[in-house]
């Protein structure tokens, strides 16, 4: 891989970041919203209850913890489909750049935005309503590093099917994340799902990562297991991800898709 | 005989049931330009996709620059380069930016001072902050140009440069695209039906029809060949009747 190559097909995306307002807008409306909104609802429980405990406050953690998956997947789709609807594909494969190298560009702008933005929700959340998610300390870093992976691969397998579906499927962009939201225990725990569910929803990485943040929160630590588990699943799901990319990329040379897809 | 650049060898490509290309096998040598000519579904895109690895062949072989495409595809696209009217440059970015970004996916030794260069030969330089996007097509067009000669390509395809070029500025291009091509000795392919891209700037033609190559030659010797005085009337008489003719040719 080429560093060269792969900071260049980053570039195309800052700079069009940097002059499209209405881009920006977008990238911060919902992640703010949804901040907004666990934030009023964790408030309102901590009054009405007077014996919530304060676990309530996990609440706000989920949300941003979750916006790093669902933003790290959305960046990945969004610069691969970035280039199908500027009809720029085409000019990108006929260049002497790696299919890896420009998967790597793709996954390089999901981190920045998920940077960006959860920076922005952690100041937030610190602001209004005094939810630190610094206070995870260290156990911050493995956690993150595992939501960024699984959303890395969950976005290279929706560009999979977008390879295959076309524009048709765009629509999947934006709901795929949200297909595994419910069984990834992101706002209860495990323990709350019917039980046949529960080991389902143990292979997920994102399971362990949101049992774990609960963990650390309540002051138990970041349990061994869970981590192992988490990472373990990444890769899996990571060179599973890699697989179907590739093989609906060679399917799209066969079928013709790449061309297609532009008219 | 010069040094073969392009050799294709039983092409062939058919989309369920639809044949494409019909199992064809050409070469191009060194400095040469070849023109691809034929009506809409010849085969003239998919021919020039497989050429650049966008599309596999069903069956049959491409070797570039002696090496297989398959398995050197990347090498080989250094050396290479495309453009169509049917794709465009980032439209929100500057031209500036844009050429800039491509020159680095080429590895361009001195990005900047080639794309001022290859601005200033198209007679464009005055669009350089200009965000592609706002270009008019022929503007679009000539930039897109500039694009594909950023690494100096020993092979240049292109699929219907002018297609969406007024016919002075196509005019422009094509004398200009011949130009650079002499100069440079590129080995150009290009499709088109347009037949002035073809007479003016292809010293040699294959005619397709069909996914089949239904004559071949110096724009003179097709003429000759098929008794007409121009490639308008032979492209003409191919579209109406080339079952017939490719009867007569086996
Ligand atoms: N991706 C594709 N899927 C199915 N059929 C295709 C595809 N691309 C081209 N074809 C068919 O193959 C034939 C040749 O197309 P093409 O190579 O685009 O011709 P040309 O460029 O000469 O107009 C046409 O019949 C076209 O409909
Ligand atoms: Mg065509």
């Amino acid at each position: 891989m080429n560093a060269r190559i792969i900071a260049a097909l980053v570039r195309r995306h800052t700079i069009l970041y940097s002059r499209n307002a209405p881009r920006v807008v977008e990238l911060f409306f919902w992640p703010t919203m949804d901040l907004l909104v666990w934030g009023f609802v964790t408030t309102y429980l901590l009054k009405v209850r007077t014996g919530a405990p304060p676990a309530i406050t996990f609440l706000l953690g989920a949300m941003i913890f979750w916006d790093i998956l669902y933003r790290a997947q959305q960046g990945v789709t969004i610069s691969y489909l970035e280039e199908v609807w500027s009809r720029n594909l085409l000019n990108i494969f006929v260049a002497p750049v790696k299919l890896s190298e420009f998967i790597a560009a793709t996954y390089v702008v999901g981190m920045i935005k998920v940077l960006v933005i959860v920076s922005v929700l952690t100041g937030m959340a610190f602001c209004f309503y005094s939810f630190n998610l610094l206070s995870l300390g260290l156990a911050l870093i493995p956690l993150f590093a595992n939501l960024l992976l699984l959303g890395w691969s969950m976005g290279l397998m929706t560009t999979a099917l977008l390879l295959r579906w076309g524009q048709a499927a765009e629509a999947l962009a934006w709901a795929i994340p949200f297909a595994i939201q419910p069984i990834s225990a992101v706002f209860y725990p495990v323990s709350i799902l019917p039980p046949w569910i529960q080991p389902l929803a143990l292979l997920l990485p994102s399971t362990h990562v949101f049992e774990g943040m609960r963990q650390v929160l309540k002051g138990e630590g970041l349990s061994t297991e869970h981590l192992c588990w988490a990472f373990g699943l990444n890769i899996f799901y990571a060179l599973l991800a890699a697989w179907l990319f590739q093989t609906m990329f060679q399917e799209a040379r066969k079928k013709g898709r790449l061309t297609r897809m532009l008219s | 005989m010069g040094e073969i650049v392009v050799q294709i060898s039983n092409l062939k490509k058919e989309f369920d049931g639809t044949v494409a290309v019909a199992g064809i096998s050409f070469a191009v040598e060194r400095g040469e330009t070849v023109g691809i000519l034929g009506p809409n579904g010849a085969g003239k895109t998919s021919t020039i996709q497989m050429l650049l690895g966008l599309l596999s062949p069903t069956s049959g072989t491409v070797s570039i620059f002696g090496q297989d495409l398959d398995s050197k595809r990347v090498q080989i696209l250094k050396r290479c380069n495309f453009s169509s009217a049917y794709i465009n440059l980032p439209y929100n970015l500057k031209v500036w930016e844009n050429l800039l970004i491509f020159a680095e996916l080429y590895q361009v030794k001195e990005p900047r001072k080639k794309a001022a260069e290859l601005l200033e030969m198209f007679e464009i330089a005055h669009l350089k902050d200009k965000i592609t996007g706002q270009l008019s097509s022929g503007e679009a067009t000539r930039v897109n140009l500039c694009k594909a000669l950023l690494n100096d390509p020993e092979l240049l395809l292109l699929d219907e440069p002018t297609a969406s070029l007024d016919p002075d500025i196509a005019d422009k291009v094509r004398k200009l695209l011949r130009q650079i091509q002499r100069e440079k000795r590129i080995t150009l392919i290009n499709t088109s039906h347009n037949m002035k891209d073809v007479q003016e700037v292809c010293d040699r033609i294959l005619f397709l029809y069909k996914g089949k190559i239904l004559a071949e030659g110096t724009p003179d010797e097709i003429l000759h060949r098929f008794e007409e005085t121009s490639l308008e009337e032979v492209f003409i008489r191919i579209a109406r009747s080339g079952d017939l003719l490719s009867q007569e040719a086996k």
